[in-house]
């Protein structure tokens, strides 16, 4: 029985490492995973579907999901034009943003929340130059737009940066000595290459951005049905001692979680198939 | 020219008739310029703002916001976390990549997934879940009133929300990097006569040491800013249950920004101190590549 679960090996600890790491997995994730299904699973049915299509859910995953995909997509963009430039370019400084890409990924979303508040308030440095165009950043949609871009950025960044770097330059120069104009090189040669990548870091950006609480609640104004995302919408649940309305919408997004991950694991096997395809 | 393109480059370039056109200099000025701007709106002015907001009022009251009992009682309740949370995560992650990149056994992928989870779970939900297991409804809500024993909006809820944030973080460095490596030294370790633990410190752990130090600091500025899990089973006690990232959103809700800030200052030299230790890191590995 044993043999056929795991391929036999001369080193030892097996036993004791996987035992513990089951254990602490149960004991940390597991256990309390299921009292969030049990819990959701005591709810009526009518109950359960009263919560999660409720106006002010819906309005809640508009903003969420909406302004996740927003903001992933941006990042997509200038994450790309991120990445080429630290890939490409030789610059003073260089080497000092591609160390600081990493900043959101490392500084607590409390401080990215308050900074970019006070950076986007009417009387903050960007925010009083957008006022007078009457664009508030702040305490709108914008502001989680902007918040949930500056977390997402690092996934997208490093996920296309190893891509870009294996792009082999010899190819464009190739294809330029045969008469290929500049976008069609980027069109048939750059992007077939890094679209894996660039699709793994969109995906992970906007999961990152669905679940995120801690920079959007200060810069969101929070209001019900305009400026309040979903994992807000769950802590005032609490806050009210609405444990089974938590664990209803807790449930979903968990669901939603679970669905961003798996697609994460597919996007990274294509890029791998890709680079075996390419002969690499 | 210092940070200009080394002799290799150029010498590649000048290679290459037609390479350096007008247009690839304009591009290239077009790419930069948009990377700096859409850094500098998004990170580095609000990161100079913390700073300078800290200090709006002088040196001295940035200073003075350290003294206050509240803030301080902030930095140990986060210290204290961190040191509890840290040491058990690391125990974790070494075990679960020794199991995982050492053997080949079935279920190992879904076992990858499982550990990678609360990286995906909004930490709203972390926080949610020991509510449901421990708050007064919870499962063991009714036994540990019975025993009066409180874990949601006191330090153990706190501790396992924290835990159960950061756990993957050790783990997710050493996996790929002990895979990366192999087991041919340790199977010669133990073919020599060595045992586990001695094979363990004396062939694994100098091969992993940069992987695992900056798995560790990972795991730690995490543990150190957890907000959103924290902040559900913390119950905002003030003083008693706010950690660091917690005590900055009651200052600032309070108007105190020299206050909310200062303590953010903190947070953020040690979000600074972390990639510098992991520009360390790559740097040292990078190194002994070659």
């Amino acid at each position: 029985m044993k043999s056929s679960f795991r391929q036999p090996s001369i080193l030892p600890g097996f036993g004791l490492t996987l035992g513990f790491t089951t254990f602490f997995l149960c004991a940390v994730v597991l256990i309390p995973l299921a009292a969030l299904v049990m819990k959701t699973a005591t709810m009526g049915w009518a109950d359960f579907v009263n919560v999660l299509f409720s106006p002010r859910a819906i309005a809640s995953y508009r903003l969420t999901f909406g302004a996740s995909m927003l903001a992933a997509l941006l990042n997509s963009v200038f994450g790309f034009i991120i990445a080429w430039t630290l890939v490409r370019y030789e610059f003073p400084g260089r080497k000092l943003i591609d160390a600081l890409i990493d900043m959101p990924f490392a500084l607590p979303t409390a401080v990215s929340g308050i900074a970019l508040t006070a950076v986007f308030a009417e009387n903050g440095w960007i925010g009083q130059h957008l006022a007078p165009y009457g664009i508030k950043v702040a305490y709108t949609w914008i502001g989680v737009v902007v918040a949930l871009t500056l977390i997402g950025l690092p996934f997208v960044v490093r996920s296309v940066q190893p891509a870009l770097a294996e792009v082999q330059r010899d190819l464009e120069d190739a294809a330029e000595t045969l008469g290929a104009g500049r976008f069609y090189i980027f069109r048939r040669i750059i992007l077939p290459t890094v679209l894996p990548a660039l699709a793994t870091g969109f995906t992970l950006a906007f999961a990152r951005a669905v679940g995120e609480y801690g920079s959007v609640i200060f810069i969101a104004g929070n209001l019900p049905m305009k400026t309040e995302i979903t994992p807000l919408l769950i802590v005032i649940k609490l806050e009210q001692f609405d444990y089974a309305g938590a664990a209803a919408l807790g449930f979903m997004m968990l669901v939603m979680s679970f669905a961003m991950l798996m697609s994460i694991n597919l996007l990274q096997a294509w890029g791998r198939r890709r680079l075996v395809a390419a002969g690499r | 020219m210092a940070g200009g393109p080394s002799k290799a480059v150029l010498a590649e370039l000048a290679s290459r008739p037609g390479r350096t056109t007008l247009t690839t200099t304009l591009v290239k000025g077009l790419f930069i310029s948009l990377s700096l701007l859409f850094l500098g709106a998004l990170l580095f002015a609000p990161l100079i703002t913390v700073f300078a907001t800290a200090v709006s009022k002088g040196i001295l009251p940035y200073f003075q916001s350290f003294q206050d009992s509240d803030t301080l009682a902030a930095i140990r309740l986060t210290l204290f976390t961190a040191a509890l949370v840290v040491p058990i995560n690391t125990v974790f992650g070494i075990a679960a990549a020794w199991s995982i990149a050492k053997f080949e056994f079935r279920g190992k992928s879904f076992l990858i997934t499982l550990i990678d989870l609360p990286i995906a779970v909004s930490p709203v939900i972390s926080g949610l879940l020991y509510v449901l297991l421990f708050g007064v409804q919870g499962w063991f809500g009714v036994w540990l009133q019975d025993h009066d024993i409180s874990i949601i909006f006191a330090l153990p809820g706190i501790v396992l929300a924290t835990m159960f944030v950061t756990f993957p973080y050790v783990a997710r460095e050493l996996i790929p990097l002990m895979q990366q490596l192999g087991n041919d030294e340790e199977e010669a370790a133990i073919t020599l006569g060595a045992g586990g633990i001695m094979t363990f410190f004396h062939v694994t752990l100098p091969k992993i040491r940069w992987g695992l130090v900056y798995g560790v600091i990972l795991c730690n500025a995490r543990a150190m800013g957890e907000f959103g899990a924290v902040s559900v089973v913390s119950g905002h006690i003030r003083g008693l249950t706010t950690t660091m990232p917690l005590h900055v959103e009651i200052l600032y809700n309070e108007y105190n920004f020299v206050g909310a800030f200062a303590v953010a200052s903190l947070l953020t030299l040690l979000a600074v101190a972390t990639l510098i230790i992991k520009t360390l890191v790559e740097w040292r590995t990078g190194y002994s590549k070659h």
